[in-house]
């Protein structure tokens, strides 16, 4: 890893600012050491010269001015990097969600209902949250401490020695050698750990690891009488873990002992070295302790950067993730020849549908999820679609809904009184504006349970909300809430059962008000009483429309969708069974 | 997971202070600062540690005697006498410049060494308590388990990060203070109040400052993470409604509010390098100035000078560290108020009344009668199981079905003493389990819990954990019983085989049936299936079911369920729901007759 990541200076412009505030605090802060340093030499010599405060007054006076200087310095530097720090956060973070929902869409290619995209090493949606809240918060030591200290380690010793070589070249002469040799001992004993670690990084995160499985598997162990007879084993483990680790530490610390023992040491050469010509007369009083006040200064920034080492790779990291995460490929390009989305409804979405030999195998996998599909559907028509699990009835419902492209075949469209024409030409937004969706598990946001059912159609009245609720069943138990419609929902809906969240998402659906509705197993998870309103809801959100029922609950084979009391001119349900595709990809219906 | 063979080098009393790790805590501890408890709980090696404090501090002080004594040689040479005066102050030198190396070495190996060894006493603790406790209503998701075990381990973090810098501290701090006296009064007066604002008072006072900050910022970063997560989760639904644009408006939203707050919160979170900055400069220079003065009317000689003003300079190097260990004890304090948290739960189920339920029950009667069980998680709470009465005959195979939460598990929970019944008895073979030793219980009934736990081992200990010393033939029975043998017997390494952590290396079909092996081999009277099917797919299911009926042939077993895998198979259905009862009887039975049953059946 890279101390600073050139892609980071390229990508956020805050880090230019920050770039340049850190330099030229560096370099004042510079100035002000090499400054106190003088005045303290001068003060000193001349005390012992025998001048009093009256001829000493300005010295005295500046070391006050330069310890005043210093601190408004590091204020400004420490405020100025934070300031930084959360406009880069931002910049980045902005970048991320842009890039991971953008594509028009193009987000989760394996399937609306899974919550991942599939794809080999590509983060979960939790990862990814987590990377861009907490782990760019890494960010801000690395901004207010690290490259600050970075500008510092680059400018005081150059600095420092250059005044020092021009005071008294030997003493010179004895940094400028132990100086560079910090930095190499520091990479040769860091090369060596690093080898010496991955060799023994499995055996040490087994041993660390374990105390949690045994607390995960404590149930098991209790079952089975066996949790007492753990402890003894924990605290051999423990035991294990804590030898090996230490092996381990005796070698990493060498690195610091190497910053520690060296800068000291120097130090310690210069100090005699400086003393015994003071005495033989060869150099003045005010040099020796120009030098001796300079010569530790000249390797604190090392050891501070050594020192902030750590902290500061968090921030890298988590930088370093982002922009693995900018640099992945999401999904397919869009279907660049459709014209520019309109704002209306695609007229299409309310005519005919044709598939034909239709395939699709995600990313990823050798299996296709659909394979050869021909299929029909008319305007007005009522489709259930039946079949063991992975004969790609999902993947069906995500091609129409423009969430995937189909790897082989056609997909056709006729608008009432219109010609067939593909679906890759009709603009997706255009095309989704026609087409309602109730997924397998819908998601519902942490907003009013009025902005939920409205997610489709923003502008729809709360009148026309309330209307969809009550044909979805749900106004009652939504009226029972605390505050009704407006009561906001929790993350991921959590005041709702899964049955009254499908009924939200039956609400969503009427209000979206489209010719075409696609529902995705919408009772296959609850209850008896909950299924039978969810299917009298589904009756009524079908009605006059195109609809196509995934379902392979029993309980869906009927005359008709809805209820016969209800709506006795409801089409018949055309049943269509899909079989799963084999491997070597043939031919099904 | 390490086989234990009973060899057992520790026993109970080694860890002093624990008498019963089950007792109740007593209030007066509870309400103590959670960072002092953890001290407590940690009971450090104090003599291991405080060799590690005197090496920190002996290289601490190394690095300002260093200046110090150079200071000195300076001054004394500034006036040209013999060179024997200077030959001690050389040596020293020379000493201290090596010595301060060593001694940090030395210092990050003990207290590391000590740390260590403490951490690994303190999750014996930690563990004990737990395994008396059995607080698992706490945790039931693995996220929990894991912020325990990270909670646990904050006690390294407060031994070598959170204690042992201050200490140091204290004690150069101290002696340099100490020292400059002697030297000069007002110089040590100066450099102690000097270093005491910079070390302690600035801290504490930015930890103050940056409370009001730290809350404005965590609320807008929940406020940002939650749309994320939204965001993120619910894309499709959102491209599917076209809502994405949006959406994504809303984040940025979140995230100028984040920015703003943090924006204006960094002129105040900057305040702490300035202080410091500060108090060093002007310490320095309040030297300075007092030590021109006492040279001039002769308090002090220049020699004196030179040592007040570059041991003061270099002093501050004493409290450099200190502002970090601030804001670390802070997180180490939350780790541990939630670690206590957990810690503190009262066991859930009553003290044992008797000791010997083997020999208490009938002879060769497993049943299992259940009647008018009422169980809460709390005493607001609903009623998870609400008036239960169920019987598993000798032999029989009973399963228990119902939607989710319909108080299932908490029967399964019940039965192997994980919870104590609020009313109503639980018999087994005619004696009330309530009144026995869970351990006692778990020797008759035993099963397979919801998510059995697969550990990061071999299939050998994975199974030997039930039966501890069971030669190859008897694992091999087990797992011919539960249909695994064939495929054990297929990889090459056999009962060898590390599975994993959690299990990957297993399909979920194999964890069930490594499991129900498991309980087989702990040859119990009554088998409790809680959920076997429960993370399987619909392909699988039947099959394993089956596999596991089979295997439980000729125990007393209750099957707990939500699907009808199986069911056609078992001698007596009970249909569970809101913690009640609602139907009973055989598969046949219920499809004739109206109810739940028959609808989800369809």
């Amino acid at each position: 890893m890279k101390p600073l990541d050139p892609r980071l200076v390229r990508t956020a412009s805050a880090v230019r600012v920050h770039l340049g505030v850190s330099v030229a605090a560096g370099a004042l802060t510079t100035g002000l050491i090499l400054i106190q340093a003088w005045l303290l030499a001068r003060t000193v010599t001349g005390a012992w010269r025998g001048e009093g405060i009256d001829t000493l007054g300005w010295a005295v006076a500046g070391v006050a001015a330069v310890a005043v200087a210093r601190a408004v310095l590091s204020y400004v530097a420490e405020a100025s990097a934070l300031y930084s720090a959360a406009r880069t956060k931002s910049q980045l973070r902005r970048r991320l969600v842009a890039h991971v929902t953008g594509g028009r869409g193009r987000v989760w290619t394996a399937g609306p209902s899974d919550t991942d995209d599939g794809r080999e090493g590509a983060p979960k949606a939790g990862e990814l949250v987590t990377l861009a809240t907490r782990g760019l918060d890494a960010l801000d030591d690395y901004f207010a401490r690290y490259l600050p200290q970075l500008a510092l380690a680059a400018i005081v010793p150059v600095a420092v020695l250059t005044v020092v070589f021009w005071a008294d070249w030997i003493s010179g002469v004895v940094i400028l050698v132990t100086l560079p040799l910090i930095p190499i001992f520091m990479a040769l004993i860091g090369m060596h750990t690093q080898a010496r670690t991955d060799k023994q990084w499995r055996l040490l995160s087994r041993l660390g690891g374990h105390f949690l499985d045994v607390v995960e598997g404590l149930p098991t162990l209790a079952v089975f009488r066996r949790a007492r007879a753990q402890a003894a084993i924990i605290r051999r483990v423990g035991d294990q873990h804590r030898r090996a680790t230490m092996g381990t530490l005796r070698v990493a610390f060498l690195s610091a002992f190497a910053l520690e023992l060296l800068s000291t040491l120097a130090v310690a050469l210069v100090a005699v070295e400086v003393g015994l010509r003071l005495l033989g007369g060869h150099m003045d009083y005010q040099t020796a302790l120009l030098v001796l006040v300079l010569a530790p200064e000249a390797y604190l920034p090392l050891r501070e950067v050594g020192a902030r080492f750590h902290a500061s790779m968090e921030g890298v990291a988590a930088a370093e993730g982002i922009f693995t995460e900018l640099d992945r490929e999401r999904g397919p390009a869009d279907g660049a020849h459709a014209p520019e989305p309109v704002g209306v409804p695609a007229p299409s979405a309310a005519g005919d549908l044709r598939l034909e030999g239709v395939g699709l195998t995600h990313p990823g996998r050798d299996r296709p999820a659909l394979d050869g599909l021909d299929l029909t559907v008319h305007a007005g028509e009522h489709v259930l679609l039946t079949g063991p699990s992975g004969s790609g009835k999902t993947t069906l419902l995500s091609l129409l809904l423009r969430l995937n492209e189909p790897g082989a075949g056609r997909v056709s469209v006729r608008a009432p009184g219109g010609a067939w024409e593909p679906l890759s030409g009709v603009p997706a937004e255009d095309w989704r504006l026609g087409v309602a969706w109730v997924p397998q598990y819908p998601y519902l946001f942490d907003v009013s349970v009025a902005d939920n059912i409205r997610l489709g159609a923003p502008e729809a009245t709360m009148e026309q909300v309330r209307e969809a609720a009550r044909a979805a069943e749900a106004d009652t138990f939504v009226s029972a809430l605390p505050d009704g419609y407006r009561t906001r929902l929790g993350e991921r809906g959590a005041r709702l059962s899964a049955g009254q969240r499908q009924r939200i998402a039956l609400a969503r659906a009427m209000c979206r008000n489209a010719p075409l509705v696609l529902l995705d197993e919408p009772t296959a998870h609850l209850d008896p009483e909950n299924a039978a309103a969810v299917r009298t809801a589904v009756g009524r959100l079908a009605r006059g429309r195109t609809a196509i029922v995934v379902a392979h609950d029993p309980g869906w084979l009927t005359r008709s969708l809805g209820a016969p009391e209800e709506d006795s001119e409801a089409p018949p349900l055309r049943v269509v069974e899909l079989q799963v595709p084999s491997v070597d990809g043939g031919v099904r219906r | 997971m390490t086989r234990d063979n009973g060899g057992n080098g520790h026993p109970e009393s080694a860890v002093p202070g624990v008498t019963d790790p089950g007792a109740q805590v007593p209030e007066r501890e509870r309400r103590r600062d959670p960072l002092r408890r953890m001290i407590a709980l940690a009971r450090p090696r104090s003599s291991r540690f405080a060799l590690g404090v005197l090496l920190g501090a002996a290289a601490t002080g190394a690095g300002v005697a260093l200046l110090g004594v150079a200071a000195w040689m300076l001054a004394v040479a500034a006036d040209h006498p013999p060179i024997t005066a200077l030959s001690v102050a050389v040596v020293a030198t020379r000493a201290l410049g090596v010595s301060k190396g060593v001694s940090r070495y030395l210092e990050r190996l003990v207290t590391h060494d000590a740390a260590f060894r403490t951490l690994a006493e303190v999750r014996v603790r930690v563990y004990r308590r737990l395994a008396a406790t059995e607080p698992f209503g706490r945790f039931r998701t693995g996220d929990l388990v894991s912020r325990l075990v990270n909670d646990t381990e904050a006690t390294l973090d407060l031994l070598v990060r959170g204690l042992t810098p201050p200490l140091v501290a204290v004690v150069t701090g101290g002696t340099t203070v100490l020292v400059l006296t002697v030297v000069y009064v007002p110089g040590g007066v100066l450099l102690a109040s000097g270093l005491l604002l910079s070390g302690f008072a600035v801290p504490l006072a930015m930890a103050a400052l940056g409370k009001g900050p730290g809350r404005r910022q965590a609320e807008a970063r929940g406020a940002l993470s939650t749309t994320l997560v939204d965001t993120l989760h619910g894309a499709p639904d959102l491209v599917a409604y076209g809502a994405m644009d949006r959406q994504v408006a809303r984040v940025y939203e979140a995230d100028e509010v984040l920015t703003r707050v943090e924006q204006r919160d960094s002129a105040v979170l900057g305040l702490g390098a300035g202080a410091t900055a500060l108090v060093t400069g002007l310490t320095v220079w309040g030297a300075l100035l007092l030590g021109v003065l006492a040279v001039e009317d002769g308090t002090i000689g220049a020699v004196s000078l030179a040592v007040v003003v570059l041991t003061t300079l270099a002093a501050f190097e004493i409290v450099a560290p200190l502002p970090a260990v601030a804001g670390k004890l802070g997180a180490i304090r939350a780790s541990g108020a939630r670690l206590f948290g957990v810690l503190d739960t009262p066991a859930q189920t009553a003290p044992a009344r008797k000791e010997d339920l083997a020999g208490d029950v009938c002879a060769d009667r497993a049943a299992v009668t259940v009647s008018g069980l009422r169980v809460r998680y709390g005493p607001e709470d609903p009623w998870a199981l609400d008036g239960v009465d169920l019987e598993v005959p000798e032999g029989a195979t009973v399963a228990v079905i119902g939607p989710s939460g319909a108080g299932k598990s908490t029967l399964a929970s019940v039965l192997l003493r994980f919870l104590e019944p609020d009313e109503g008895r639980v018999e087994l073979g005619g004696a009330d389990i309530t009144a026995y030793p869970a351990d006692e219980v778990r020797a008759s009934v035993s099963g397979v819990p919801q998510d059995p736990h697969v550990f990061a081992s071999t299939l050998r200990e994975n199974l030997l954990l039930a039966r501890p010393g069971a030669g190859d033939e008897e694992l091999w029975e087990a797992l011919a019983r539960v249909s695994l043998a064939e495929e054990v017997r297929a990889v090459p390494r056999g009962l060898d085989t590390e599975v994993g952590t959690h299990g990957t290396g297993l399909s979920g079909g194999m964890v069930q049936r490594l499991a129900l092996a498991r309980a087989v081999l702990a040859s119990p009277r009554v088998l409790v299936l809680d959920e076997p099917t429960a993370h399987l797919d619909a392909d699988t299911r039947d099959t394993v079911v089956s596999d596991l009926l089979d295997a439980a042939e000729g125990y007393s077993t209750l099957l707990i369920t939500h699907d009808l895998a199986g069911l056609d198979r078992v001698d007596r259905i009970y249909v569970v729901r809101e913690g009640r009862v609602l139907q009973s009887g055989t598969h046949a039975e219920l499809l004739a007759q109206e109810g739940w049953y028959r609808d989800v059946a369809g």
